[in-house]
């Protein structure tokens, strides 16, 4: 049996570089995702809108696991072999997020007060350019701070993939535990390395939101 | 490559899977009502406690939502029999379950808490009840009707969230479906179906939660 020493804690180090990876990945192409669902929710064309409803819906309404799964066995269906679960975990993971991101910035374009839509229709702009140039902008503030929570509930839900054997920081730490058998060491250590992650993106889109309610209290009332 | 999907080979276990749907039901409402005590308690000494105890609920409230569930779980389970405290998987399911859901609970019991307006506590004061009596009479109801929609859709997160425990060996749908796939080498199918199985339960108890928000708080009084 091997102890825990630095050569383990090194190993879990180096996979914390997957986790924050495949956050990224997956929270990059959530913003392309996301802005499509949240245009196409806001959009005037109702199929689009129920398209976007039922794709929401549908990612809300299962769990991340099993969408992961559906996602692996898709990909072998599909391609005939089973192949390393990257691929899988990036589609699921980007399509997840895109679906969380878009109801999220639904929300905030719908935030935007109704005056700001009928000036700009009053200035005879044209749907695409209010939105390009009236709503987005202002939309995106009042988008910060759900967004940076969502990034945080992206790289804990990342944790999910070691169950398909990805091994990110999660996995890592199983397989470290299985070597040392020493899971009151390592799974504590583990937790502790998602805090530093978390953490300090919480208290920012916490800090962030309020900043956002002074800012609306003092704002004068048109 | 061709691929032919088979379904009956699912038609073939469906009591399995159905007695899978239920052990998660079970373990969700088990849960739901273990982690809606522990937010309310959390919730009072929060505000209530000395400072030492007010900030120890704080921690566990950040510690909760700044991990993953998985390894809250395998802290539980796998961590904890070094300190002599050895659970089931079914045990050490409902009780992570029910620290998770408790962790987000607090956050948002909190928030219904603050918005009660200071006047209303002042009366109490004036009455001359006692913390706990102002905590119970005046403040609970209210604020629970305030964050319910926000508390209906963490229960909502907390059944899907579930099928994570199937990790740890603790039965449920999936931990069900997992062992029924290895054997038939239906994945894709089994997965399938399990997946609308959860999507089934999950309007079934959104459908129940607002029933439960109508005949509590819109019809039950009038506050």
């Amino acid at each position: 049996m091997r102890q825990f020493g630095w050569n383990e804690l090194l190993f879990i180090l180096l996979a914390l570089r997957w986790t924050l990876l495949l956050s990224l990945v997956a929270f990059a192409g959530g913003i392309v995702g996301g802005m499509m669902i949240a245009l196409m929710k806001t959009s005037t064309v109702a199929p689009l809108r129920w398209a976007a409803t039922i794709y929401v819906r549908l990612f809300q309404g299962t769990p991340l696991l099993m969408q992961l799964f559906l996602a692996y066995y898709g990909v072998t269906v599909l391609t005939g072999v089973r192949i390393d679960p990257w691929p899988a975990v990036i589609i699921a993971f980007t399509a997840y997020a895109a679906a969380f991101l878009g109801d999220i910035w639904r929300g905030c374009i719908e935030a935007v007060p109704r005056e700001q839509w009928e000036a700009a229709e009053a200035l005879s702009l044209r749907r695409l350019a209010i939105m390009r140039l009236i709503i987005l902008p202002q939309a995106a503030r009042i988008a910060i701070p759900p967004t940076v929570g969502f990034l945080v509930q992206l790289i804990k839900g990342t944790s999910v993939a070691s169950i398909i054997g990805f091994v990110e920081l999660t996995r890592a730490g199983q397989l470290m535990t299985n070597v040392t058998f020493q899971p009151m060491t390592i799974y504590p250590l583990v937790a502790g390395f998602y805090f530093a992650l978390c953490w300090p993106l919480s208290i920012l889109s916490q800090a962030l939101e309020k900043r956002m309610d002074a800012a609306r209290a003092t704002a004068p009332i048109l | 490559m061709r691929y032919v999907f088979q379904f009956g080979v699912v038609a073939d276990h469906w009591p399995a899977l159905v007695a899978g749907a239920l052990a998660t039901l079970r373990l969700s409402l088990l849960a739901m009502a273990f982690g809606l005590a522990i937010a309310i308690l959390c919730a009072f000494l929060r505000r209530g406690a000395p400072r030492p105890i007010a900030l120890a609920v704080a921690t566990y409230v950040e510690i909760i939502r700044n991990t993953p569930l998985l390894v809250q779980l395998f802290i539980i389970y796998f961590s904890l029999p070094g300190l002599g405290i050895r659970l089931e998987a079914e045990e050490a399911a409902v009780l992570g379950l029910s620290l998770n859901l408790g962790g987000y609970a607090t956050e948002i019991l909190r928030a219904g808490l603050d918005a009660i307006p200071k006047g209303q506590i002042e009366a109490g004061r004036a009455l001359g009840l006692t913390r706990l009596q102002i905590f119970r009479l005046i403040m609970l109801f209210p604020a629970l009707r305030i964050v319910y929609p926000a508390l209906a859709s963490q229960f909502v997160i907390l059944l899907l969230g579930s099928s994570i425990v199937s990790a740890i060996s603790a039965p449920e749908l999936t931990g069900v479906t997992n062992t029924l796939q290895s054997t038939t080498f239906r994945a894709f199918e089994f997965y399938f179906v399990a997946t609308g199985l959860y999507l089934l339960m999950a309007i079934a108890v959104r459908l129940a939660l607002d029933g439960i928000q109508w005949l509590v708080f819109v019809r039950g009084r009038a506050w």
